[in-house]
């Protein structure tokens, strides 16, 4: 069997740029955690109304005790509930996903933040955006023929916005003026 | 050797998938248009998903499934220089396959089964549909067997002979085939039709899609293969020159069918029901499949540079002026190459288990795969065409020049209509909508990539006419003039010596498919078994 010296050499040039590729993977998802989501849990799409943590009350922005934000969803055709969000810049954020119907995806353009929402699943990914500014959130798989409406909007703001938001006693602010944007 | 029988066969089938290929470049077209929301009379949801959904259909499993079929008929008949095997039962393939075709369109056009190319379970489609799809794969297992056995009489007749690279790659792809349309199978019949036809009440989506993603990479290569081989046996030979090293190709086609089987999971990255350990073994898997597609490059271009030289070629890069530019196949072996390179790091981007998020279901993901496959992939077929149809029908090609100019306005037409989409989906456009209606800024930044795709759509429209208007010249044309070419295989430059038996068979690559599925499948399907799951009922659209 013959095997040209130059074709010899190239394959071992082509095994070192996988080999790059690959290590640099490697080294993304076990040192410093950059992985695809995935926490495999699941959830009976037909009766999320009635489950505990996706409850309509349940939906939205949560901060935790210890200060962690957690944001729940539910993808139904054609919307994400809730409809309007608002989380700070440069903070850890976990969102949880369900979908109470067809397959959805969602993602926000331009940053990270991109899942499947697959019915009888569980969908978590976590993010953080540096820049604060008003980012769609966008349906971006064929969930049926109203799809092309299916967005939500989330206002990120700056760090010191959401403290001192929080901070005061009328602290609910951020809520009441959603409400009226709403009502408007 | 009379060869009528190849001869019709193969050209039923490409005039099946030639057929099905300008249907749906109507669609694209179509469908450009709809999306820019520049014609408010062409807006419509429900006709644009069920044109994506037909597009799809047609481009990616009747085009290229019956192109496949034809293909391998003849080449397997006149490089083994026997008849097609058994040719009743290719016949009788042809007609499931295409009675499926037809099945499937019915639903489809009438808008009942707008469930996208991938079927999109918990959405449920007409029954016909999945029934359809289901006797297209059917038809195309025949064809399977056929190959395998002629492969294997071939072999029984001729011992310790090498089995010619054309036939060797062709049987190749039957056995990716074969492995590879199994996941699809599970889900079409244990899942989609028993749901459908409502014996079945819910079905598991993330079952589903795992299936799915079984068939989903390697089904990619099934559709390069051909243009693989057409690179490899064809193309050298057209240039005036030999094939660099054929036992280079033979390893290469070896690793792309083992290797491409067990990572179907790049496509399930952003996906919920799977485990992360799972997608990176698949995805650090999906980076040795890049492997067999460097060494093809390498391989072609040496072939290439080797043709030029010969020719009167000087200096590095001198051989590229004298190469035969007004021979479609050399041409389209260039333009392809272009296309697969820029399409080859897009898809890197793709596998890379981390980065795909950034560009997971926007429209950068079509930009890629219409550069590797209606580009590269597809490129090779309409060269394959061209040399074919005069040995087939015994007329001369209608028109050398405008082949040529077809070619160069697919690829011009490819080129414009895919940079907007890369660019589209890195500004975040979701790839499977109909207009845009989010009310936001960024949306509008992205109106004039858009104008750009119904050029890019126009130019590809035109080209494919003129294509399907070149061969139903040179078969039914005036001409009087009897062609009397032959196909011809390049030969390697080094005579094939002492081939190992592993680079002349399958028995031990199967048995290392198989391993190497139970590894990477097993598993996360079992998982289904164990865990509490629900199922989803059917949902309309
Ligand atoms: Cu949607």
């Amino acid at each position: 069997m013959h095997i040209d010296p130059l074709e010899r050499k190239w394959v071992q040039v082509s095994l070192g740029m996988c080999a790059l590729f690959v290590s640099i993977i490697m080294l993304d998802a076990l040192f410093h955690g950059v992985n695809a989501p995935s926490n495999v849990e699941t959830i009976d799409s037909r009766k999320i109304h009635l489950s505990e943590e996706f409850g309509e009350d349940n939906l939205g922005v949560q901060v935790a005790e210890n200060g962690e934000i957690t944001v729940r969803l539910v993808a139904g055709r054609y919307a994400f509930f809730p409809k309007e969000i608002t989380i700070p810049a440069e903070t850890k954020i976990t969102f949880r996903w369900v979908s109470m119907d067809v397959l959805h995806g969602v993602h926000m353009p331009m940053t990270n933040m991109s899942t499947m929402i697959v019915p009888g699943y569980v969908s978590q990914v976590e993010s953080s955006f540096p820049r604060p500014g008003e980012y769609p959130m966008l349906c971006n798989e064929y969930c049926g023929l109203g799809h092309d409406h299916m967005w939500s909007k989330v206002s990120v703001i700056d760090r010191e916005e959401w403290d001192a938001s929080r901070a005061t006693p009328d602290a609910a602010t951020n809520d009441t003026t959603d409400e009226e944007q709403n009502n408007e | 050797m009379n060869d009528s029988t190849a001869k019709n066969l193969a050209l039923s089938h490409m005039w099946v998938a030639f057929s099905a290929f300008i249907l749906a470049c109507f669609m694209g077209e179509y469908q450009v248009l709809e999306r820019s929301g520049l014609f408010d009379s062409l807006s419509s949801p429900s006709v644009y998903f069920a044109s994506v959904s037909t597009h799809g259909v047609l481009m990616a499993f009747v085009l290229t499934t019956f192109f496949i079929m034809g293909f391998g008929y003849y080449t397997a008949s006149h490089s083994l220089k026997v008849p097609v095997w058994n040719p009743k039962l290719a016949w009788t393939g042809f007609a499931i396959a295409l009675s499926g075709v037809v099945m499937a369109a019915i639903p489809l056009l009438s808008g009942l089964a707008s469930v996208l190319y991938t079927f999109y379970p918990p959405v449920q489609a007409h029954v016909a549909f999945y029934m359809g799809a289901t006797l297209l794969v059917i038809g195309s297992w025949v064809w399977c067997v056929i190959m395998v056995v002629m492969f294997y009489q071939w072999k029984k007749a001729n011992p310790g002979q090498t089995v010619p690279l054309v036939m060797f790659a062709t049987t190749a792809n039957a056995l990716l085939w074969l492995w590879t349309s199994v996941g699809v199978a599970l889900e079409v019949l244990f899942q989609l039709i028993p749901w459908a036809l409502g014996w079945m009440d819910t079905l598991d989506p993330g079952l589903a899609r795992t299936l799915f993603a079984w068939t989903l990479h390697p089904i990619v290569y099934f559709w390069l293969i051909p243009a693989y081989t057409a690179f490899y046996v064809f193309a050298p030979k057209q240039a005036g020159a030999y094939l660099f090293s054929e036992e280079a190709a033979r390893m290469a086609l070896i690793v792309l069918v083992v290797f491409s089987l067990p990572i179907g999971f790049h496509h399930l990255y952003m996906d919920p029901e799977q485990a992360k350990g799972w997608k990176l073994l698949h995805g650090l898997g999906t980076f040795i499949v890049t492997l067999p597609t460097l060494v093809t490059g390498f391989t072609v271009i040496a072939s290439l540079e080797i043709a030029g030289r010969l020719r009167g070629g000087k200096g590095l890069f001198g051989w590229i002026g004298t190469l035969p530019w007004g021979n479609s196949m050399v041409l389209s072996v260039i333009l392809s190459l272009l296309m697969l390179i820029f399409g080859g790091f897009g898809g890197i981007v793709n596998a890379s288990y981390a980065m795909n998020t950034m560009i997971h279901n926007t429209a950068w993901v079509p930009g890629h795969f219409h550069l590797i496959f209606a580009g590269t992939t597809i490129i090779m077929y309409f060269a394959i065409a061209y040399y074919l149809w005069p040995i087939l029908v015994k007329k001369p090609l209608f028109s050398k020049s405008l082949a040529l100019v077809q070619l160069w306005t697919w690829f011009i037409g490819m080129s414009i209509m895919t940079t907007p989409w890369h660019v589209l989906g890195l500004l975040g456009q979701p790839r499977r909508i109909s207009s845009v209606q989010y009310n936001n800024l960024l949306t509008l930044s992205w109106e004039p990539y858009e104008l750009l795709m119904i050029l890019g759509g126009l130019v590809l429209l035109g080209s494919a006419c003129l294509f399907f208007y070149l061969l139903v010249k040179t078969q039914f044309g005036a001409s009087t003039e009897v062609f009397e070419g032959e196909v011809e295989y390049a030969e390697p430059l080094h005579a094939v010596k002492d081939l190992p038996e592993y680079l002349n068979d399958f028995k031990l690559w199967n048995k290392a498919i198989a391993v190497l599925m139970t590894i990477s499948f097993g598993i996360p399907i079992l998982q289904f078994f164990f865990m509490d799951t629900y199922g989803s009922s059917g949902w309309g659209y």
